[in-house]
């Protein structure tokens, strides 16, 4: 069963360095993070061996929020072999998210 | 799959209450349609003062957590997943779902709320989410320590503001006119706040940035002079929109009567113009936008949804 992966500063470029990714920002304060919550973990499951999606707990993790210029949560990000190729803010339908991954995993 | 009895489009205090009163008050195939976890636009509010019964330093967040699981317990079902459209052929109503498929049912209550309104200045829809919010709950935290302005006069924007002035160096209150339309004791406690400069009689006329996202706001005053407000965030609640998306059928026209400002005209029994069309909460005529009145819609419009299926098929 797949599971989404918790980003942290160590491991943040690494992971998504090969691939397709997804990755939420998110913070447990936040309504609409709260609201895709149960979306995200859906995601990991369809996509597990073919993309990694991930989470970015960004009250732990304030340098990476900072270096991606973060200002609004929730804000999901897609990254292509390491180079972030869009982005979305809000909260967002599964099929929304899902189609943006099967145009970038072609 | 089955006929479902009732069908409820929207998980927010509207929604979860018309799950509760029809499971428990009898029909057994309930689905509340939902697109992610149910709460609704409360769950972004930092208090909640108004809520009857709920004292204490309460969140949006907080009031709303226990309700899904109060829900299921009688039998609600929750599908995850966004509703594109209802129709209805005779007597049954077509649930149609953003992943293709759809579902039929017997009584349709509607509780899809409503979303915050963007204000229409120059900047704001290119800097959104890069400076711009309508969440003080979720973004106020990245602007931990410096300065913010908040847009608005009504509850919400002042609610916020106080929110803000506690994390934030300084709040500056942009309004167009010179008193606000909110609870006395809102009004009170912000201008008692030392940290909200209030900007009266001013609108927000364009907001600017660099590629990092905002760095100002100019507003114009009412006497046609402007001001330069330095500020890298700016946080917007002038109101909100109905979400009346999922009742336009395929030629364009509505599932059933709508106002002219596109809220769903009921009775005061949460009836529509189409049977079995029930709406609730924020998004129907003379709504008070309020969890307690959307609540008890939901539970009125519940008590029919029953009766009417009741009457249909028996």
């Amino acid at each position: 069963m797949g599971k989404y992966i918790e980003l942290t500063g160590a491991d943040f470029k690494e992971t998504l360095s090969e691939g397709v990714s997804l990755v939420d920002f998110w913070a447990p304060w936040c309504g609409p993070c709260r609201m895709i919550a149960p979306v995200i973990e859906e995601l990991a499951e369809d996509y597990d061996g073919k993309a990694k999606i991930c989470k970015v707990n960004t009250d732990e993790e304030q340098d990476i929020a900072v270096e991606f210029g973060i200002r609004s949560i929730p804000t999901i990000m897609f990254f292509k072999d390491g180079e972030m190729v869009d982005q979305i803010v809000g909260a967002q339908s599964k099929q929304a998210l899902a189609d943006k991954l099967d145009a970038l995993l072609g | 799959m089955a006929i479902l009895d009732c069908a409820i489009i929207g998980g927010g205090p509207a929604g979860l209450t018309a799950g509760l009163y029809t499971t428990r008050g009898g029909l057994e195939n309930v689905v509340m349609f939902e697109k992610g976890m149910p709460g609704g636009q409360i769950t972004n509010s930092s208090e909640i003062e108004n809520y009857p019964g709920v004292t204490g330093e309460i969140t949006g967040m907080d009031l709303m957590t226990p309700w899904p699981a109060q829900c299921s317990k009688f039998g609600l079902v929750h599908e995850m997943v966004n509703v594109t459209r209802v129709s209805k052929n005779g007597d049954l109503f077509t649930i149609h779902k953003e992943d293709g498929t759809t579902t039929d049912a017997h009584s349709v209550i509607i509780g899809t709320g409503s979303s915050p309104r963007r204000a229409g200045f120059t900047g704001e829809d290119a800097y959104f989410g890069r400076g711009v919010s309508t969440c003080a709950t979720c973004d106020g935290f990245f602007y931990k320590g410096k300065d913010v302005a908040v847009i608005g006069g009504g509850d919400t924007a002042l609610e916020e503001a106080l929110y803000l002035a506690k994390i934030c160096n300084k709040v500056y209150l942009v309004h167009r006119r010179d008193t606000f339309r909110s609870a006395p004791n809102t009004v009170k406690r912000v201008k008692n706040t030392e940290n909200i400069e209030l900007v009266l009689n001013s609108v927000p006329d364009e907001v600017y940035g660099d590629n990092m996202g905002v760095t100002g706001l100019r507003v114009k005053k009412s006497d046609g002079t402007t001001r330069e407000i330095e500020v890298p965030g700016v946080f917007i609640f002038v109101g909100n929109d109905v979400n009346n998306q999922t009742l336009i059928q395929e030629d364009g026209s509505f599932l059933c009567d709508m106002n002219e400002q596109g809220q769903v005209i009921v009775d005061i029994s949460m009836r529509t113009s189409v049977a079995g069309l029930f709406a609730a909460g924020d998004m129907r005529i003379a709504a008070p936008k309020q969890v307690i009145s959307a609540a008890g819609d939901g539970a009125v419009a519940a008590l029919q949804a029953i009766s009417y299926v009741d009457e249909l098929l028996n």
